[in-house]
């Protein structure tokens, strides 16, 4: 458990990384290797800190005691990745604001390297992989460990997946802001790093599935079911989507295996499953454990819960030509993305009443319970957005909202609404129970940020519905001679209230966020604020007569 | 015959019928008779430890 092969591997990557950068064909990998040399190298230094010299026979006397006995779960990687999980959720709000913020005022576009182009895939890539990526890593092994009754597989293979993933991150980060990218919407990172987060992906399909064939509890919990559909899509999605060739071997360009509208294709058939499995599959995951356990009940149908897995899983692959509605992409194509589309209403409305209804006859815990109320409201917002998303999946809406600050603006509501609130109930239940603490620090700046976040995803939304709305109108608008009424630039200064607005919603959220990472840091160092109970949340006792 | 049109004659044709088949025969296995007691166990599963 010394882990001296590793710290030897980690010191060859170092190595090569510095020759990668000697070598290289132009000056954009010559710097990403040279991110990558400095990364590894504070890895190394931290590994060589740890190995103990002492001979043999002693180091693993003196292990026996701490070594992790097959019987207890494997948290330690947990905790990590919880804490990796607010650290960049907060990174990940903050950026949104800066690029909200360029769009208003575009003065605030420093360039080159922190311009809105270069920005906004690191925003995005922040929330979707590393803030939502690290929790359903984190949440994936605390959940399969439970419900598998077993302890996570592989060893330390764990640890690999949680390091590998964050150096996915930093040369993901680091490549959009020196301008590495292969311009595929959320899959930006260029071949070298979609090679190694592969590798990092197929050690987390390695340690989820060995826990579940090791399980001791006979059955498979839906919750593994909803995470392993998650881990084997998103390989295969990767995998079709990044295929490319490129230009060198030491050089950061590559092109894409496929051309033309085929291209297009492939990139949201990965983009759209991108939503369907990471976004939604993985975090139903997270609900079908999370919400029973908060709420002390089972889940309100299982049976539900099973039918709610197929038809989303059956159906979610097929929706992503919808975002190629009035493309060359041939029509038949169109059609069946928007058929389909339409159909996903079905299971993922069961899906909503399935998680709402698991409150049934503990509805007053929305009351008194403020992580409950985070969890409904992240099932709330998931109902929501599974509705909208249909809706403008059909032809004719598609027509008025599609390019529009609409489409962001629903994307927020499922990605503000759905996935950051189920997120934030998951952290809120782990601290205390990761850390040993009897409670958080406090429940009242949990119901704060409940507020902040809401209250931000409701500006957020409407502001953009409002402006999605009459953006779309004013490009469509002809006068009686046939002549556009509007500039495209009379659109563009049309929307500043609404940009200025659209930021104001989200500093909400992010203040929210510092909430989060304020409480979850009291909570790890032990402290417990002194405020009063919620009101309901405990039994007013009558004094004795 | 071209790849292509061999790939998308079984994608239209038997490919079909088995996905089809597989999601009817998954919702007629979950909602079977009897499946219900089975279906409460599993959902106990992760309120049985901490």
């Amino acid at each position: 458990m010394n882990y001296t092969i590793e710290t030897i591997l980690i010191g060859v990557g170092v190595f090569l990384a510095v020759l990668g950068a000697a070598f290289a064909q132009d000056s954009l990998f010559q710097a990403h290797m040279g991110v990558l040399a400095i990364s590894l190298a504070i890895g190394f230094i931290l590994m060589l800190r740890r190995i103990n010299f002492a001979p043999a026979g002693a180091g693993t006397a003196a292990l026996v005691g701490g070594a992790p006995s097959e019987s207890e779960y494997f948290d330690e990687v947990v905790r990590y990745g919880v804490i990796a999980t607010v650290f960049w959720g907060v990174v990940g709000f903050l950026v949104g604001v800066v690029v909200a913020l360029q769009l208003a005022f575009p003065d605030l576009n420093i360039e080159p390297y922190l311009n809105f182009g270069r920005l906004r895939p690191l925003h995005t890539s922040a929330v979707i992989f590393a803030f939502g990526g690290n929790a359903l890593i984190a949440t994936s092994f605390y959940v399969v460990q439970r419900t598998c009754r077993a302890r996570l597989f592989g060893g330390s293979l764990g640890w690999f997946v949680f390091w590998g993933y964050q150096l996915f991150i930093v040369m993901a980060a680091t490549g959009y802001v020196l301008g590495v990218t292969q311009g595929r919407e959320y899959a930006e990172p260029e071949w070298y790093v979609d090679l190694w987060i592969t590798i990092v992906w197929v050690a987390y399909l390695l340690t989820f599935l060995g826990t579940i064939l090791k399980r001791k509890e006979p059955h498979i919990y839906v919750a593994n079911w909803f995470y392993l559909s998650f881990i084997v899509t998103i390989a295969m999605l990767h995998v079709v989507n990044n295929l490319a060739i490129p230009v060198s071997f030491l050089g950061s360009k590559s092109y894409s295996l496929f051309s033309g509208v085929q291209d297009a294709l492939t990139q949201w058939w990965y983009g759209h499953n991108a939503v369907g499995f990471f976004l939604t599959a993985g975090f139903l995951g997270m609900m079908y454990y999370f919400v029973p356990k908060q709420a002390g009940r089972p889940v309100y149908s299982y049976r539900l819960s099973i039918i709610h897995f197929w038809a989303l899983i059956f159906m979610y692959i097929w929706a992503g030509p919808h975002h190629l509605h009035y493309t060359a992409l041939p029509d038949w194509a169109q059609t069946l993305g928007m058929v389909f589309s339409v159909m996903l209403w079905m299971p993922s409305w069961g899906g909503m009443i399935n998680g709402l209804m698991t409150l049934s006859g503990a509805w007053d815990k929305i009351r008194t319970d403020p992580i409950i109320r985070m969890m409904i409201i992240a099932i709330a917002f998931y109902g929501m957005s599974t509705f909208e998303g249909p809706m403008m999946s059909i032809k004719a809406v598609n027509s008025l909202s599609h390019y529009t600050e609409w489409t962001i603006g629903h994307v927020h509501s499922g990605a503000l609404g759905w996935v950051g609130m189920i997120t934030f109930g998951a952290v809120y239940y782990l601290v205390p129970k990761l850390w040993g603490r009897e409670r958080l620090y406090s429940l009242r700046m949990v119901n704060w940020h409940f507020w902040l976040a809401t209250l931000g995803i409701v500006i957020y939304a409407a502001v953009l519905w409002v402006a999605g709305i009459q953006q779309g109108l004013m490009w469509r608008e002809y006068d009686s001679n046939g002549f556009l009424v509007y500039s495209f630039a009379e659109s563009v200064k049309a929307m500043f209230p609404y940009y200025v607005l659209r930021a104001v919603g989200g500093a909400l959220y992010l203040v929210g966020g510092f909430v989060m990472a304020y409480n979850v840091y009291m909570t790890i160092r032990g402290y417990q604020r002194n405020e009063a109970p919620i009101a309901g949340s405990v039994p007013v006792l009558q004094p004795a007569e | 015959m071209e790849t292509y049109t061999a790939m998308r004659q079984f994608a239209d044709s038997w490919g079909l019928l088995a996905m089809a088949l597989f999601f009817v025969g998954v919702i007629v296995f979950t909602l079977r008779p009897g499946g219900k007691r089975q279906a409460q166990e599993a959902a106990s599963i992760p309120l049985k430890e901490d």
